[in-house]
């Protein structure tokens, strides 16, 4: 048996196998269901569906979702183009909830809506960027370890967190942060069209459309690609390549700033040591999957949120153990991710035209 | 009367889709000196690692002394007594000479230094090497290393050598030295194949010579009923004039001059050591030494990608005359002075071009900095790429083709192209022909020869002395970060060259 590596494959080719793998996972993952649990496949998938798009607040939800997790993989994306493996998008949208979130507190009642509303921006813009400079200046000043530095960020952004839900606690003695301008409502993003994720939503569908330009159409793009592909060709075209990764890293943390803001003053109106809740890193499949591109990473970003949400309501609705959910998304998953060794590689059987 | 030592039928060998061998067969006899001939991709190396086990044919039949043998790794070959003498030595730094020809051979009986040593000796002095069994390999010149790894085969008693062009790192002087031990090998008996694509060392060592084109058995003649021509033309399939046009110089004009140049190495080593020449307009100046005597390291020195210690490179501007000095200016700042510099780097892919990005994209390297906007300009270098494809004959799919999915050669027009499109004052190239065939080669030299004679000055870092010799005006000899000689091309002889190559610099 051999793996030979296959010549361009046409695309309409390769979309049919991975059309071909989703259809196989679910294959795959309804037996494993049903030999488990007992269930019939059918109505757990119906049930997974009914708990992303079952109800017009379930859409909008999965939508506002599905943006939060897109504006979080938007801003890892540059960076990774870049080679420059920021795992840390965890803490710098930490660090852009905090920022919101600080101001929302301290200034809530004494500035304006519209200068709070530009204070805000600017904080979690600020605080994201910080915390993607730091590592950014080590690794290009000291060749240091970006992967490990930015992790670690992490943990020290949300201790801070920690910290600063027993400085801000309210009610006073719950040791956490509740609704902050509970009955001013200062700071919170306005509904528009009636619904308050729309805000959020269109934030992100510009930031989409922004990136999408930036990483292809401009010179900036064009530098994070060379630098990405080979510092030695960076530097022999006279590029600048420390610049490079300290401006792409600014720009990564100050999107993961924005979806900070967007959490905490378009959606969670409050702040938590799990606000960022690990889409720091889902992001980084979710960037991936999509093979770096912003627009594929609408598809990518949505089918992994469905995939929680519809995990999340066959585990309530059935009353499972949470587990088979997860083990659910990671079959999916996994025939996903697996499928593109088939767009790359054939296999080939036996020693064909071998002669002893 | 000879008889066969090794002989190979109807081989083929195929990776994936791509034919590397297309039934091939070759026969060498006890005492006979065979070349296997042919350019880059021809299939030279993959057959030759079938014979030492490294590939198991997918067809054919290999036979030693008339039997029928299966070699399924490079021990099954040993105990046939193939000894396979690499191109990159596998030799272990720290360790003797002694210790590594021992490493890996399981004698019978204690294992005894001292009997290696002499066992060594005696076969030094049998076939006229000269090597200390006792020096550390980290302490050895290249030639030495070699004669390690030839002694090595012949300890473990093979009787058929292959060698994997044996003379791509020698000198003239070397080369000599090789070639004298293989004659006095052959006339022991022992069976030879040297891979080469040298014609003039075809003709010089060889008895037989075996060609291959593109995966396929051409052909197998008498070396003493050929000439370079004929191999030439059954290696290529086509007839090709090897003559380079090299025309005098116009008007040279002094356009570059280094004085003094000292680099250091991260490591503390002088790899440039008070270094001084002149470039001058319209002249070819060639670049002799061995590998490694500091060549990259001048060429980076000058484009503004190494940290110079000491010294001055200073550029002379061809309509106002002005000296500028580009001492640790970044690529940048050398072209914001209006110095049209270009360089062909040693490693294409790495560090001259992107390999992941198509032809278009790699154009866009040199200018993506034109036009006002944030936004990239791609309609000019799109039509450059259409334009180098064209003019340059650049097999590929299209221009928007990721460069690493072409051809060795047809990666090298496409940066020389891009070097060339600026027309340059000033266009170092390094190594700019290896790996490369033989036509794709000359078009580079005939490149080369046009920038010329547009009034470049030309620094071309070769490695073939006879190219060097028929394409340069001037070549200057390096020889361990010093220079030993600039001499003019004209009328300079191989042997000349050697010896700087290898003496102290003054």
């Amino acid at each position: 048996m051999h793996i030979i590596k296959r010549a361009a494959m046409p695309s309409w080719k390769a979309w049919l196998i991975r059309l071909a793998a989703i259809l196989l996972s679910l294959i795959v993952s309804g037996l494993f269901v049903m030999f488990v649990t007992k269930l019939n496949p059918i109505s757990v998938y119906i049930e997974m569906w009914k708990g992303a798009f079952g109800s017009s607040r379930k859409i909008w939800n999965t939508a506002q979702g599905t943006a939060i997790l897109l504006c979080i993989s938007l801003a890892v994306t540059p960076a990774f183009k870049m080679r420059f493996w920021n795992i840390g998008a965890e803490g710098q949208v930490m660090a852009g909830c905090i920022g919101t979130a600080a101001v929302m507190i301290l200034f809530g009642n004494k500035l304006p809506t519209f200068w709070l509303m530009v204070c805000m921006v600017a904080a979690s813009v600020a605080s994201g960027i910080i915390w993607a400079l730091i590592p950014a200046i080590f690794k290009a000043n000291w060749n240091t370890n970006e992967t490990l530095f930015t992790l670690m960020m992490n943990y020290v952004a949300i201790q801070i967190a920690s910290y600063l839900s027993t400085v801000w606690e309210n009610p006073a003695g719950s040791a956490h942060i509740g609704v902050i301008n509970m009955n001013t409502g200062k700071g919170w993003f306005p509904a528009i069209f009636g619904h308050e994720q729309t805000i959020n939503i269109l934030i992100v569908a510009v930031l989409t459309a922004v990136m999408f330009v930036y990483l292809k159409y401009s010179k900036h793009g064009y530098e994070i690609a060379v630098v990405g592909e080979s510092e030695n060709t960076a530097r022999y075209v006279g590029m600048n390549v420390k610049k490079v990764i300290l401006r792409t890293m600014a720009l990564s943390g100050a999107i993961c700033g924005i979806a900070g803001l967007i959490i905490v003053a378009g959606k969670d109106h409050s702040l938590s040591t799990t606000s960022a809740g690990g889409q720091g890193f889902t992001a980084i499949m979710v960037s991936w999957l999509a093979k770096f591109n912003p627009l594929m990473m609408i598809l990518t970003s949505l089918l992994i949120v469905f995939l929680e949400r519809g995990a999340g309501a066959i585990a309530t609705s059935f009353r499972i153990n949470d587990s088979i959910a997860d083990i659910v998304t990671g079959i999916i998953l996994f025939f996903i991710i697996g499928c593109e060794f088939f767009v790359n590689y054939k296999i080939v059987f036996g020693n064909k035209g071998a002669k002893q | 009367m000879s008889t066969a030592a090794l002989e190979l039928k109807n081989v083929t060998k195929r990776f994936g889709n791509i034919l590397a061998n297309n039934n091939v067969s070759l026969t060498v006899n006890k005492g006979e000196i065979l070349s296997v001939l042919g350019e880059n991709g021809s299939g030279k190396t993959t057959l030759m690692n079938m014979i030492s086990g490294i590939y198991y044919p997918d067809e054919g039949h290999i036979y030693i002394d008339g039997k029928e043998v299966l070699i399924h790794s490079p021990r099954d070959a040993f105990n046939h007594g193939i000894g396979m003498i690499h191109q990159h030595f596998k030799l272990v730094d720290v360790f003797s000479a002694a210790e590594n020809i021992a490493l890996g051979f399981d004698e019978p009986g204690r294992f005894d230094l001292k009997e290696v040593s002499k066992k060594v000796s005696e076969i030094s002095k049998k076939y006229g090497f000269n090597l200390d069994p006792s020096k550390k390999i980290y302490a050895m010149s290249v030639s030495e290393k070699q004669t390690v790894e030839i002694i090595k085969v012949l300890y473990r008693g093979a009787d058929i050598l292959i060698l994997d062009e044996p003379t791509a790192v020698l000198t003239p002087q070397e080369t000599e030295k090789l070639f004298k031990i293989l004659r006095s090998m052959r006339d022991d008996g022992k069976a030879i194949i040297i891979i080469t694509h040298k014609l003039h060392e075809v003709l010089e060592i060889s008895d037989r010579v075996t060609i291959l084109r593109k995966g396929e058995y051409i052909d197998t003649v008498e070396t003493s009923k050929t000439n370079e021509a004929e191999l030439t033309e059954m290696m290529v399939g086509k007839k090709v004039s090897l003559n380079i046009d090299r025309t005098e110089p116009k008007d040279p004009q002094k356009r570059l001059t280094i004085q003094n140049l000292t680099v250091i190495s991260p490591d503390g080593t002088k790899v440039l050591d008070n270094v001084g020449f002149t470039a001058k307009s319209g002249e070819i100046l060639g670049i002799a030494g061995i590998a490694g005597s500091g060549q990259r390291e001048l060429l980076e020195a000058v484009a503004g990608l190494q940290n110079i210690a000491d010294g001055k490179i200073t550029y002379f501007d061809p309509s106002s005359g002005k000296a500028e000095s580009l001492r640790n200016k970044t690529p940048l700042q050398i072209r914001d002075l209006g110095v049209r510099l270009s360089f062909v780097p040693e490693d294409r892919l790495g560090m001259g071009l992107v390999g992941n990005m198509d032809i278009t994209d790699n154009m866009m390297l040199r200018s993506y900095k034109s036009g006002k906007t944030v936004f990239l300009e791609k309609k000019p270098p799109k039509s450059l790429a259409e334009k180098i494809v064209e003019e340059l004959e650049v097999v590929t799919p299209s221009i928007s083709t990721p460069v690493r999915r072409l051809s060795g050669g047809n990666v090298q027009k496409v940066l020389v192209g891009r070097e060339i499109s600026s027309n340059p004052t000033v266009l170092m190239a390094a190594y700019p022909v290896r790996g490369l065939d033989i036509n794709s080669s000359y078009l580079i030299y005939n490149l080369l020869n046009r920038q010329k004679e547009n009034g470049a000055a030309v620094i071309f870092v070769g490695e073939d002395l006879d190219v060097l010799i028929e394409l340069c005006d001037w070549i200057l000899v390096l020889s361990s970060g010093r220079v030993s000689g600039m001499i003019p091309a004209r009328g300079a002889k191989k042997e000349e060259i050697g010896l700087m190559m290898t003496a102290r610099g003054k």
